[in-house]
Protein backbone atom coordinates (compact mmCIF):
# COMPACT_ATOMS: atom_id res chain seq x y z
CA UNK A 1 0.00 0.00 0.00
CA UNK A 2 1.41 3.52 -0.47
CA UNK A 3 3.27 4.92 2.18
CA UNK A 4 3.76 8.90 3.16
CA UNK A 5 7.53 10.04 2.17
CA UNK A 6 9.56 10.82 5.24
CA UNK A 7 10.35 14.15 3.94
CA UNK A 8 6.76 15.25 4.31
CA UNK A 9 6.55 17.78 7.33
CA UNK A 10 3.03 18.89 6.57
CA UNK A 11 0.92 19.45 9.03
CA UNK A 12 -1.43 16.83 10.47
CA UNK A 13 -5.10 17.33 10.10
CA UNK A 14 -8.04 14.98 11.89
CA UNK A 15 -10.67 14.06 9.16
CA UNK A 16 -13.20 11.54 9.46
CA UNK A 17 -13.72 8.37 7.54
CA UNK A 18 -17.25 6.58 7.82
CA UNK A 19 -17.13 8.32 11.29
CA UNK A 20 -13.63 7.25 12.26
CA UNK A 21 -10.96 9.30 13.23
CA UNK A 22 -8.39 9.36 10.14
CA UNK A 23 -5.14 10.85 10.38
CA UNK A 24 -4.13 13.23 6.90
CA UNK A 25 -1.46 16.17 6.30
CA UNK A 26 -2.84 19.40 5.11
CA UNK A 27 -2.67 19.99 1.11
CA UNK A 28 -3.98 16.08 0.76
CA UNK A 29 -7.10 15.71 -1.50
CA UNK A 30 -9.47 13.16 0.11
CA UNK A 31 -8.52 10.83 -2.21
CA UNK A 32 -4.52 10.62 -0.95
CA UNK A 33 -5.33 10.89 2.50
CA UNK A 34 -7.91 8.00 1.81
CA UNK A 35 -5.35 6.32 -0.34
CA UNK A 36 -2.25 6.59 2.74
CA UNK A 37 -4.89 5.87 5.52
CA UNK A 38 -4.46 1.89 4.49
CA UNK A 39 -8.08 1.98 5.04
CA UNK A 40 -10.71 -0.06 2.67
CA UNK A 41 -11.54 3.26 0.32
CA UNK A 42 -13.31 0.92 -2.33
CA UNK A 43 -16.52 2.67 -3.34
CA UNK A 44 -19.06 0.51 -5.32
CA UNK A 45 -20.28 1.84 -8.62
CA UNK A 46 -23.81 2.79 -9.23
CA UNK A 47 -24.79 0.14 -11.16
CA UNK A 48 -23.13 -2.91 -10.98
CA UNK A 49 -21.52 -2.44 -7.38
CA UNK A 50 -18.12 -2.83 -8.40
CA UNK A 51 -15.34 -1.87 -6.80
CA UNK A 52 -13.26 1.09 -7.39
CA UNK A 53 -10.37 2.69 -5.81
CA UNK A 54 -9.23 6.53 -6.94
CA UNK A 55 -7.46 6.06 -10.04
CA UNK A 56 -6.21 9.19 -11.95
CA UNK A 57 -6.27 11.07 -9.18
CA UNK A 58 -6.93 14.31 -11.81
CA UNK A 59 -10.50 14.84 -12.15
CA UNK A 60 -10.98 13.01 -15.05
CA UNK A 61 -12.09 9.00 -14.75
CA UNK A 62 -14.79 9.79 -11.78
CA UNK A 63 -13.53 6.50 -9.86
CA UNK A 64 -13.01 8.51 -6.99
CA UNK A 65 -16.23 9.19 -5.91
CA UNK A 66 -17.49 9.84 -2.07
CA UNK A 67 -19.65 11.42 -0.28
CA UNK A 68 -18.46 14.64 1.78
CA UNK A 69 -20.02 16.76 4.27
CA UNK A 70 -23.25 15.20 3.70
CA UNK A 71 -22.65 15.19 -0.28
CA UNK A 72 -22.96 12.81 -2.53
CA UNK A 73 -20.56 12.24 -5.93
CA UNK A 74 -17.81 14.56 -5.00
CA UNK A 75 -14.49 13.79 -6.81
CA UNK A 76 -12.62 12.95 -3.72
CA UNK A 77 -9.57 13.66 -6.22
CA UNK A 78 -10.61 17.55 -6.49
CA UNK A 79 -11.37 18.26 -3.24
CA UNK A 80 -8.91 19.47 -0.62
CA UNK A 81 -9.11 18.12 2.96
CA UNK A 82 -10.05 20.24 6.00
CA UNK A 83 -9.96 19.87 9.40
CA UNK A 84 -13.33 18.00 11.00
CA UNK A 85 -14.29 16.75 7.58
CA UNK A 86 -16.47 14.15 6.98
CA UNK A 87 -15.90 11.18 4.31
CA UNK A 88 -18.52 8.48 3.73
CA UNK A 89 -17.32 6.07 1.21
CA UNK A 90 -20.50 5.90 -1.51
CA UNK A 91 -21.75 2.81 -1.69
CA UNK A 92 -23.79 2.86 -4.88
CA UNK A 93 -25.78 5.80 -6.50
CA UNK A 94 -25.58 9.00 -4.87
CA UNK A 95 -28.77 9.33 -2.49
CA UNK A 96 -31.22 11.62 -3.38
CA UNK A 97 -31.57 15.10 -1.77
CA UNK A 98 -27.81 14.27 -0.55
CA UNK B 1 -25.59 -4.33 -55.46
CA UNK B 2 -28.45 -6.27 -56.88
CA UNK B 3 -30.20 -8.53 -54.60
CA UNK B 4 -33.70 -9.61 -54.04
CA UNK B 5 -35.70 -8.74 -50.87
CA UNK B 6 -39.34 -9.61 -50.00
CA UNK B 7 -39.32 -5.81 -48.46
CA UNK B 8 -37.09 -2.98 -47.94
CA UNK B 9 -37.35 -0.81 -44.94
CA UNK B 10 -35.92 2.88 -45.38
CA UNK B 11 -35.29 4.21 -42.01
CA UNK B 12 -33.52 2.19 -39.21
CA UNK B 13 -34.38 4.04 -36.09
CA UNK B 14 -37.34 2.77 -33.79
CA UNK B 15 -39.74 2.90 -35.86
CA UNK B 16 -38.21 1.06 -39.35
CA UNK B 17 -36.41 -0.84 -36.57
CA UNK B 18 -39.44 -2.22 -35.17
CA UNK B 19 -41.11 -3.24 -38.12
CA UNK B 20 -38.16 -4.74 -39.61
CA UNK B 21 -37.83 -6.96 -36.82
CA UNK B 22 -41.13 -8.05 -37.35
CA UNK B 23 -41.01 -9.12 -40.61
CA UNK B 24 -37.77 -11.07 -39.71
CA UNK B 25 -39.55 -12.58 -37.02
CA UNK B 26 -42.23 -13.59 -39.64
CA UNK B 27 -39.76 -14.97 -41.65
CA UNK B 28 -39.21 -12.82 -44.60
CA UNK B 29 -35.98 -11.67 -46.31
CA UNK B 30 -35.96 -7.85 -45.22
CA UNK B 31 -33.00 -5.00 -46.09
CA UNK B 32 -32.88 -1.77 -43.86
CA UNK B 33 -31.75 1.20 -45.37
CA UNK B 34 -30.26 3.53 -43.49
CA UNK B 35 -28.05 6.86 -43.05
CA UNK B 36 -24.87 7.10 -42.14
CA UNK B 37 -23.77 8.22 -38.25
CA UNK B 38 -24.47 11.98 -39.24
CA UNK B 39 -27.79 11.63 -39.46
CA UNK B 40 -30.33 13.54 -37.31
CA UNK B 41 -31.51 9.85 -35.64
CA UNK B 42 -34.67 11.89 -34.67
CA UNK B 43 -36.09 8.63 -32.78
CA UNK B 44 -33.10 8.35 -30.92
CA UNK B 45 -33.46 11.41 -29.19
CA UNK B 46 -36.82 10.21 -27.40
CA UNK B 47 -37.75 10.28 -23.65
CA UNK B 48 -38.52 6.69 -23.49
CA UNK B 49 -42.17 6.70 -22.10
CA UNK B 50 -44.86 4.11 -23.08
CA UNK B 51 -47.03 6.67 -22.73
CA UNK B 52 -51.06 6.28 -22.66
CA UNK B 53 -52.77 9.65 -21.24
CA UNK B 54 -54.43 12.33 -22.96
CA UNK B 55 -53.37 10.85 -26.32
CA UNK B 56 -55.87 11.20 -29.22
CA UNK B 57 -57.78 13.97 -28.35
CA UNK B 58 -59.40 14.89 -32.01
CA UNK B 59 -58.92 11.30 -33.28
CA UNK B 60 -60.38 8.30 -30.73
CA UNK B 61 -58.83 5.55 -33.18
CA UNK B 62 -55.46 6.96 -32.04
CA UNK B 63 -56.82 6.28 -28.83
CA UNK B 64 -57.42 2.45 -29.13
CA UNK B 65 -54.43 2.27 -31.15
CA UNK B 66 -52.27 3.49 -28.16
CA UNK B 67 -53.98 1.22 -25.55
CA UNK B 68 -53.56 -1.58 -27.83
CA UNK B 69 -49.76 -0.99 -28.08
CA UNK B 70 -49.64 -0.02 -24.03
CA UNK B 71 -51.27 -3.73 -23.40
CA UNK B 72 -48.88 -5.46 -25.81
CA UNK B 73 -46.06 -3.99 -24.67
CA UNK B 74 -45.02 -6.74 -21.84
CA UNK B 75 -45.58 -9.54 -25.20
CA UNK B 76 -42.62 -7.48 -26.81
CA UNK B 77 -40.27 -6.95 -23.88
CA UNK B 78 -40.73 -10.98 -23.25
CA UNK B 79 -40.07 -11.71 -27.12
CA UNK B 80 -37.17 -9.78 -27.25
CA UNK B 81 -35.92 -10.57 -24.11
CA UNK B 82 -36.40 -14.98 -24.91
CA UNK B 83 -34.13 -13.77 -28.68
CA UNK B 84 -31.70 -11.39 -27.38
CA UNK B 85 -31.32 -11.75 -23.63
CA UNK B 86 -31.79 -7.66 -23.29
CA UNK B 87 -33.76 -6.44 -20.54
CA UNK B 88 -35.51 -3.49 -21.75
CA UNK B 89 -36.57 -2.25 -18.11
CA UNK B 90 -40.14 -2.24 -18.81
CA UNK B 91 -42.36 -0.74 -16.09
CA UNK B 92 -45.90 -0.36 -16.42
CA UNK B 93 -47.35 0.72 -12.95
CA UNK B 94 -48.65 3.68 -14.33
CA UNK B 95 -48.02 7.72 -15.05
CA UNK B 96 -47.99 10.81 -13.69
CA UNK B 97 -48.50 14.39 -15.36
CA UNK B 98 -48.15 17.20 -12.12
CA UNK B 99 -49.30 20.40 -12.25
CA UNK B 100 -47.71 23.49 -10.41
CA UNK B 101 -50.39 25.42 -9.04
CA UNK B 102 -54.20 26.19 -9.12
CA UNK B 103 -54.33 27.41 -12.74
CA UNK B 104 -52.49 24.37 -14.23
CA UNK B 105 -54.47 21.48 -12.10
CA UNK B 106 -57.92 23.39 -13.67
CA UNK B 107 -56.40 23.05 -17.15
CA UNK B 108 -55.24 19.46 -16.44
CA UNK B 109 -58.63 18.67 -15.20
CA UNK B 110 -60.56 20.28 -17.85
CA UNK B 111 -58.64 18.42 -20.62
CA UNK B 112 -59.39 14.79 -18.72
CA UNK B 113 -63.00 15.97 -18.87
CA UNK B 114 -63.08 16.43 -22.82
CA UNK B 115 -61.23 13.50 -22.96
CA UNK B 116 -63.80 11.45 -21.51
CA UNK B 117 -66.51 13.06 -22.99
CA UNK B 118 -64.72 11.98 -26.51
CA UNK B 119 -67.22 9.54 -28.02
CA UNK B 120 -65.50 6.59 -29.53
CA UNK B 121 -62.33 6.29 -27.37
CA UNK B 122 -61.30 3.18 -25.45
CA UNK B 123 -61.53 4.45 -21.67
CA UNK B 124 -57.77 4.25 -20.64
CA UNK B 125 -59.11 5.23 -17.04
CA UNK B 126 -57.07 8.48 -16.60
CA UNK B 127 -57.83 10.41 -13.70
CA UNK B 128 -57.43 13.64 -11.77
CA UNK B 129 -55.99 13.21 -8.32
CA UNK B 130 -55.74 15.35 -5.25
CA UNK B 131 -52.80 16.97 -4.12
CA UNK B 132 -52.97 14.46 -0.91
CA UNK B 133 -53.41 10.92 -3.50
CA UNK B 134 -50.63 12.06 -5.34
CA UNK B 135 -48.28 12.42 -2.30
CA UNK B 136 -49.73 8.94 -1.55
CA UNK B 137 -47.92 7.61 -4.44
CA UNK B 138 -45.03 10.15 -4.70
CA UNK B 139 -43.98 11.09 -1.46
CA UNK B 140 -41.13 13.46 -2.24
CA UNK B 141 -43.09 16.23 -4.30
CA UNK B 142 -42.98 19.51 -3.18
CA UNK B 143 -45.71 21.94 -1.54
CA UNK B 144 -46.09 23.97 -5.01
CA UNK B 145 -47.55 20.41 -6.36
CA UNK B 146 -51.07 20.34 -7.12
CA UNK B 147 -52.34 17.27 -7.79
CA UNK B 148 -52.23 15.90 -11.26
CA UNK B 149 -53.57 13.49 -13.37
CA UNK B 150 -52.87 9.59 -13.45
CA UNK B 151 -52.90 6.49 -15.96
CA UNK B 152 -52.36 3.32 -14.82
CA UNK B 153 -51.67 2.79 -18.55
CA UNK B 154 -48.57 4.60 -18.46
CA UNK B 155 -45.22 3.60 -18.08
CA UNK B 156 -41.74 3.52 -19.62
CA UNK B 157 -38.89 1.72 -20.97
CA UNK B 158 -35.02 1.51 -21.53
CA UNK B 159 -35.37 2.97 -24.87
CA UNK B 160 -31.55 2.64 -26.15
CA UNK B 161 -31.59 -0.99 -24.88
CA UNK B 162 -34.75 -1.58 -26.91
CA UNK B 163 -33.10 -0.16 -29.66
CA UNK B 164 -29.83 -2.54 -28.98
CA UNK B 165 -32.35 -5.26 -28.58
CA UNK B 166 -34.00 -5.00 -31.53
CA UNK B 167 -30.90 -4.58 -33.81
CA UNK B 168 -29.64 -7.56 -31.87
CA UNK B 169 -32.88 -9.45 -33.23
CA UNK B 170 -32.27 -8.32 -36.92
CA UNK B 171 -29.34 -9.56 -37.20
CA UNK B 172 -30.25 -12.51 -35.20
CA UNK B 173 -33.62 -12.96 -38.06
CA UNK B 174 -31.01 -12.48 -40.81
CA UNK B 175 -32.23 -9.33 -41.73
CA UNK B 176 -29.23 -7.08 -43.46
CA UNK B 177 -28.89 -3.55 -42.24
CA UNK B 178 -27.31 -1.58 -44.50
CA UNK B 179 -26.08 1.81 -43.37
CA UNK B 180 -24.54 4.70 -45.37
CA UNK B 181 -27.63 4.37 -47.81
CA UNK B 182 -29.79 7.44 -47.62
CA UNK B 183 -32.33 7.11 -50.52
CA UNK B 184 -32.46 9.33 -53.33
CA UNK B 185 -34.53 7.52 -55.62
CA UNK B 186 -37.33 4.90 -55.46
CA UNK B 187 -38.57 3.45 -59.22
CA UNK B 188 -40.93 0.74 -59.62
CA UNK B 189 -40.28 -1.72 -62.43
CA UNK B 190 -41.40 -5.45 -63.28
CA UNK B 191 -43.36 -5.86 -60.50
CA UNK B 192 -40.61 -4.61 -57.77
CA UNK B 193 -39.03 -1.77 -56.42
CA UNK B 194 -35.77 -0.27 -57.49
CA UNK B 195 -33.94 2.09 -54.28
CA UNK B 196 -31.24 4.25 -55.27
CA UNK B 197 -28.33 4.88 -52.99
CA UNK B 198 -25.04 5.71 -52.91
CA UNK B 199 -23.31 2.11 -52.90
CA UNK B 200 -25.59 0.89 -55.95
CA UNK B 201 -29.95 0.29 -56.07
CA UNK B 202 -31.47 -2.28 -53.98
CA UNK B 203 -34.18 -4.37 -55.49
CA UNK B 204 -37.52 -5.33 -53.28
CA UNK B 205 -41.14 -6.94 -53.91
CA UNK B 206 -42.10 -4.13 -51.55
CA UNK B 207 -40.72 -0.94 -49.62
CA UNK B 208 -41.73 0.56 -46.32
CA UNK B 209 -40.96 3.81 -45.84
CA UNK B 210 -40.42 4.70 -42.23
CA UNK B 211 -37.89 7.47 -42.33
CA UNK B 212 -39.51 9.76 -39.89
CA UNK B 213 -39.48 13.40 -41.17
CA UNK B 214 -38.01 12.23 -44.37
CA UNK B 215 -40.94 10.47 -45.36
CA UNK B 216 -42.39 13.50 -46.60
CA UNK B 217 -39.99 13.41 -49.05
CA UNK B 218 -39.50 10.00 -50.22
CA UNK B 219 -43.49 9.25 -49.93
CA UNK B 220 -44.51 10.88 -52.92
CA UNK B 221 -41.76 8.74 -54.95
CA UNK B 222 -44.05 6.13 -54.30
CA UNK B 223 -47.59 8.01 -55.01
CA UNK B 224 -48.45 8.88 -51.28
CA UNK B 225 -47.46 11.85 -48.82
CA UNK B 226 -46.77 12.13 -45.38
CA UNK B 227 -47.25 15.90 -44.63
CA UNK B 228 -45.13 16.27 -41.19
CA UNK B 229 -44.16 19.17 -38.84
CA UNK B 230 -41.53 18.32 -36.91
CA UNK B 231 -40.72 20.26 -33.43
CA UNK B 232 -37.72 20.46 -31.23
CA UNK B 233 -37.53 19.07 -27.99
CA UNK B 234 -34.91 19.24 -25.46
CA UNK B 235 -33.97 16.94 -22.48
CA UNK B 236 -31.80 17.34 -19.23
CA UNK B 237 -30.08 14.53 -17.68
CA UNK B 238 -28.53 13.83 -13.90
CA UNK B 239 -26.33 12.25 -12.69
CA UNK B 240 -27.32 8.18 -11.36
CA UNK B 241 -29.29 8.23 -8.00
CA UNK B 242 -30.94 5.98 -5.73
CA UNK B 243 -34.42 5.29 -6.90
CA UNK B 244 -37.24 8.10 -5.55
CA UNK B 245 -39.47 8.11 -8.34
CA UNK B 246 -41.97 5.20 -8.60
CA UNK B 247 -43.68 6.31 -11.73
CA UNK B 248 -42.87 8.38 -14.49
CA UNK B 249 -43.77 11.36 -15.12
CA UNK B 250 -44.72 13.32 -18.45
CA UNK B 251 -41.90 15.66 -17.88
CA UNK B 252 -39.88 13.58 -15.12
CA UNK B 253 -38.82 10.22 -15.43
CA UNK B 254 -35.84 8.02 -13.45
CA UNK B 255 -34.33 5.32 -15.67
CA UNK B 256 -33.52 1.42 -14.43
CA UNK B 257 -30.05 2.69 -13.88
CA UNK B 258 -30.84 5.46 -11.79
CA UNK B 259 -30.28 8.92 -14.18
CA UNK B 260 -32.97 10.89 -14.05
CA UNK B 261 -34.54 12.74 -17.56
CA UNK B 262 -36.11 16.33 -17.52
CA UNK B 263 -37.87 16.93 -20.89
CA UNK B 264 -40.84 17.95 -22.26
CA UNK B 265 -39.70 21.26 -24.16
CA UNK B 266 -41.82 22.21 -27.67
CA UNK B 267 -39.56 24.72 -29.94
CA UNK B 268 -39.98 25.80 -33.51
CA UNK B 269 -36.22 25.91 -34.21
CA UNK B 270 -35.41 22.86 -35.91
CA UNK B 271 -31.72 22.85 -35.73
CA UNK B 272 -30.44 19.58 -33.02
CA UNK B 273 -26.64 21.18 -32.41
CA UNK B 274 -26.94 23.54 -30.37
CA UNK B 275 -29.24 23.92 -27.04
CA UNK B 276 -31.45 26.94 -25.89
CA UNK B 277 -30.31 27.23 -22.18
CA UNK B 278 -32.78 29.51 -21.11
CA UNK B 279 -35.78 26.55 -22.02
CA UNK B 280 -33.51 24.11 -20.00
CA UNK B 281 -33.37 26.50 -16.97
CA UNK B 282 -37.01 26.69 -16.89
CA UNK B 283 -37.31 22.57 -17.55
CA UNK B 284 -35.07 22.40 -14.33
CA UNK B 285 -36.51 24.61 -12.63
CA UNK B 286 -40.13 23.20 -12.93
CA UNK B 287 -38.54 19.95 -12.06
CA UNK B 288 -37.07 20.73 -8.79
CA UNK B 289 -39.82 22.39 -7.65
CA UNK B 290 -41.97 19.47 -8.37
CA UNK B 291 -39.25 17.36 -6.67
CA UNK B 292 -37.33 19.59 -4.77
CA UNK B 293 -34.49 17.09 -4.00
CA UNK B 294 -33.73 17.03 -7.73
CA UNK B 295 -31.80 20.24 -6.78
CA UNK B 296 -28.93 19.16 -5.27
CA UNK B 297 -28.06 16.55 -8.31
CA UNK B 298 -25.37 17.47 -10.87
CA UNK B 299 -26.55 17.51 -14.42
CA UNK B 300 -24.14 15.42 -16.60
CA UNK B 301 -25.86 15.54 -20.17
CA UNK B 302 -28.35 17.74 -22.41
CA UNK B 303 -29.13 17.70 -25.73
CA UNK B 304 -31.68 18.80 -27.97
CA UNK B 305 -33.85 16.27 -30.51
CA UNK B 306 -36.23 16.69 -33.25
CA UNK B 307 -39.85 15.09 -32.99
CA UNK B 308 -40.94 13.35 -35.68
CA UNK B 309 -43.94 14.51 -35.87
CA UNK B 310 -46.94 14.29 -38.42
CA UNK B 311 -48.93 17.75 -39.46
CA UNK B 312 -51.25 16.83 -37.15
CA UNK B 313 -49.76 14.77 -34.28
CA UNK B 314 -51.74 11.58 -35.07
CA UNK B 315 -49.69 8.43 -37.20
CA UNK B 316 -49.69 8.58 -40.79
CA UNK B 317 -49.87 4.65 -41.88
CA UNK B 318 -50.89 4.05 -45.93
CA UNK B 319 -50.49 1.76 -48.52
CA UNK B 320 -49.90 2.91 -52.12
CA UNK B 321 -53.23 2.26 -54.92
CA UNK B 322 -50.58 3.44 -57.20
CA UNK B 323 -47.84 1.51 -56.92
CA UNK B 324 -48.93 -1.50 -54.71
CA UNK B 325 -46.26 -3.08 -52.32
CA UNK B 326 -45.30 0.52 -51.22
CA UNK B 327 -46.11 1.54 -47.56
CA UNK B 328 -45.36 4.65 -45.97
CA UNK B 329 -45.35 4.79 -41.46
CA UNK B 330 -44.44 7.72 -39.54
CA UNK B 331 -45.60 8.79 -35.80
CA UNK B 332 -44.33 10.73 -32.92
CA UNK B 333 -44.62 7.99 -30.38
CA UNK B 334 -42.11 5.48 -31.68
CA UNK B 335 -41.57 3.87 -28.57
CA UNK B 336 -45.27 3.41 -27.02
CA UNK B 337 -46.37 2.60 -30.49
CA UNK B 338 -43.12 -0.38 -30.89
CA UNK B 339 -45.79 -3.12 -30.34
CA UNK B 340 -47.90 -2.29 -33.04
CA UNK B 341 -44.87 -1.37 -35.31
CA UNK B 342 -43.23 -5.06 -34.59
CA UNK B 343 -46.45 -7.07 -34.49
CA UNK B 344 -49.74 -5.31 -36.56
CA UNK B 345 -47.73 -3.35 -39.13
CA UNK B 346 -45.16 -5.78 -39.82
CA UNK B 347 -48.08 -8.77 -40.19
CA UNK B 348 -50.10 -6.09 -42.43
CA UNK B 349 -47.09 -5.48 -44.77
CA UNK B 350 -46.31 -8.99 -45.06
CA UNK B 351 -49.90 -9.53 -46.10
CA UNK B 352 -49.90 -6.80 -48.43
CA UNK B 353 -53.02 -5.24 -46.87
CA UNK B 354 -53.11 -2.28 -44.27
CA UNK B 355 -56.15 -3.68 -41.68
CA UNK B 356 -58.61 -1.45 -42.10
CA UNK B 357 -60.40 -1.47 -38.79
CA UNK B 358 -57.16 -1.20 -36.72
CA UNK B 359 -55.28 1.44 -39.18
CA UNK B 360 -57.80 2.75 -41.48
CA UNK B 361 -58.41 6.24 -39.86
CA UNK B 362 -54.67 7.12 -40.45
CA UNK B 363 -54.45 7.36 -43.39
CA UNK B 364 -53.18 10.52 -45.06
CA UNK B 365 -55.60 11.01 -47.00
CA UNK B 366 -57.45 13.09 -44.20
CA UNK B 367 -55.33 15.78 -44.77
CA UNK B 368 -57.18 16.39 -48.19
CA UNK B 369 -55.98 17.88 -50.82
CA UNK B 370 -55.20 21.17 -48.80
CA UNK B 371 -53.72 19.38 -46.07
CA UNK B 372 -55.83 20.92 -43.71
CA UNK B 373 -55.17 19.69 -40.28
CA UNK B 374 -56.72 20.01 -36.83
CA UNK B 375 -56.71 18.88 -33.33
CA UNK B 376 -53.22 17.58 -32.46
CA UNK B 377 -52.47 14.07 -31.33
CA UNK B 378 -49.53 15.68 -29.09
CA UNK B 379 -49.77 17.08 -25.43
Amino acid sequence: MFKRSDQDTRRPLQIFVDGTAVEAREGDTVSAALLASGRDARRATAVSGAPRLPYCMMGVCFDCLVTIDGVGNRQGCLVPVAEGMQIEIQKGKREIGR
Amino acid sequence: MSKEYDVAVVGGGLLGSAISWGLGRLGKKVAVLDEGDIAKRASRANFALIWVQSKGLGMPAYTGWTVRASETWPTLAAELKEQTGLDVALQQNGGFHLTLGEHEFEQRAQLVTRMHNQVGAADYRMEMLSVSEVKKMLPLVGPEVSGGSFCPLDGHVNSLRTFRAFHTGLKLFGVDYLPERPVSAITRAGGEFHLSTPQGDIHAAKVVLAAGNANQTLAPMVGLSAPMGPTRGQIVVTERTVPFLPHPLTTIRQTDEGTVMIGDSKEEQLDDRVLNHSVSAVMADRAQRMFPHLARLNVVRSWSGIRVMPLDGFPIYDRSESQPGAFVACCHSGVTLAPNHAFEIARMVAEDALDAELVGAFSARRFGEDRAANGSGYY
